[in-house]
């Protein structure tokens, strides 16, 4: 019950936040002086970019202390999950974002910068790992564990690859200098960093809710379970009775 | 019995049945080889991209050939208990990882040799610093093959594994990808020092994934 209260506590400061954060990044906050209203897609972008990264490396610290015979509980596989869940969807939002903004800043929807390029792949691996989950089955806890430490030692070399790649054959490139907003506007700066503290929250609001769910989506399989058992074992007892 | 030996009489079983079931050479190798063709009729072959464009299609067609090789590696064990003997068996994780991985390279290796001989009959390749191109093909196969492997036992149990495989393979070895097929590109442009920098970065990916596989195979062949 207690958890529950602050759970809605949580839930109205996050909204509360989240409409200071659309007040100030669409009204208030003036736009950029050479993007125009486009820089505004960043109180969003960069949100997501930081929550995707911050989501898999707490899947990937969650399911290490599952793995941990010490540590091990269910809530680590449920925060892993959760977690994930939230990283994937920022992760594909990030990218949504980023073409949105990408299209009249550089031209193209898509440029094969090392950022985005490695936020693809890591989207691509995190929805694998989510299609394994999915599955469950006997010892799920643990294959998924170790599922989330592959995935996650796996991000730096594909952050490393890509980013030889971009910079070995696109020296000078102009978009890496477009890739830069340089924010001086104490304003801009404000509700980014509002944005950023507002999604925050959001996120760990939605790993919180998401974890009751699973916790209480694997209560109710034990129940099925325990039916089931009974109503095995009933028929046998009337008879012997 | 040793580690080494353990692992070398799991890649024997493996490379056993491959040699006597002739999957591998009667499936694999053509699937292989017809997507070499099927690049030629999307690249139109007049417009003489494929040359340069050969090094990236090769890759593509092993590491879509390493998909087989990897389920296939898992399938001979899915029927009649096969799995649940092995993990009685007793042997070391770390070990069966080693031996089957070792199996999947030697597979990929042998398909490897026929594919270059394709590509440079049909994209009109000519091939310059084998220095290079020798271990950097090998350091890649042996990355393939290790991811996949770990991957492979990852999916083993599940009824879905045909179509999950690929989905948590392939974006895991995207760098494969990317440093073979550079390491190629510059190593046949006789740019041997660049070349090599992508080979190394092959060797780190081989030994990050072969560590991960001898670690984690055994607890993962218990769940599955």
């Amino acid at each position: 019950m207690i958890e529950r209260l602050r759970s809605a506590w949580l839930g109205a400061l996050t909204s509360v936040a989240l409409a200071a954060t659309l007040l100030f990044a669409l009204v208030i906050a003036p736009p950029d002086s050479v993007q125009g209203d486009a820089a505004r897609l960043l109180y969003l972008h960069v949100p997501a970019a930081w929550l995707a990264y911050l989501a898999f490396f707490v899947t990937a610290v969650a399911s290490a202390l599952y793995l941990w015979p010490r540590t091990r509980r269910p809530a680590w596989d449920h925060l892993a999950g959760a977690s994930a869940e939230v990283g994937v969807i920022c992760t594909g939002l990030t990218l949504f974002v980023g073409s949105v903004w990408g299209k009249p800043i550089w031209g193209p929807w898509w440029e094969w910068e090392a950022r985005l390029t490695t936020t693809a792949v890591l989207f691509f691996l995190y929805l694998g790992y989510l299609a394994l989950r999915r599955l469950g089955g006997r010892g799920a806890e643990r294959r998924n564990a170790i599922a989330a430490l592959i995935a996650f030692v796996d991000v730096p070399i594909v952050h490393f690859s890509v980013n030889w790649w971009t910079t070995l054959h696109q020296e000078g490139s102009v978009f890496n200098d477009r890739m830069q907003v340089s924010i001086t506007d104490p304003l801009m700066s404000f509700t980014l960093w509002l944005a950023v503290g507002s999604f925050t929250l959001l996120y760990v609001w939605c790993c919180i809710t998401r974890m009751r769910l699973l916790e209480l989506e694997d209560g109710q399989a034990e129940r099925d379970l325990a039916r089931a058992i009974e109503a095995r074992v009933a028929p046998t007892a009337t008879v012997s009775a | 019995m040793s580690f080494a030996s353990e692992a070398v009489l799991i890649a024997a079983k493996d490379l056993r049945i491959e040699a006597r079931s002739r999957v591998a050479t009667a499936q694999i190798l053509p699937f292989g080889g017809i997507v070499l063709l099927l690049f030629a009729f999307a690249l139109d072959p007049r417009r003489n991209v494929l040359p340069t464009v050969a090094p990236g299609l090769f890759w593509i067609a092993v590491l879509l050939s390493s998909l087989l090789a990897v389920s296939r590696s898992f399938a001979i064990e899915a029927d009649h208990g096969a799995r649940d003997g092995l993990r009685l068996a007793g042997l070391d994780g770390g070990a069966i990882f080693l031996g089957k991985a070792a199996a999947v390279a030697v597979e990929l290796l042998a398909l490897e040799v026929i594919l270059l001989v394709g590509v440079v009959g049909l994209y009109d390749v000519e091939v310059h610093g084998l220095v290079v191109i020798v271990p950097a093909a090998i350091l890649a196969t042996v990355g393939l093959a290790a991811a996949g492997t770990v991957y492979g036992v990852l999916a083993a149990g599940l009824r879905v594994r045909e179509t999950l495989v690929p989905l948590l393979v392939l974006p895991a070895v995207a760098p494969v990808l990317l440093a073979a097929t550079r390491a190629f590109e510059l190593a046949l442009g006789e740019e041997l020092a660049d070349a090599w920098r992508w080979t190394s970065l092959l060797g780190v990916f081989a030994v990050v994934s072969s560590m991960v596989g001898v670690v984690a195979f055994g607890p993962l062949l218990e769940e599955s």
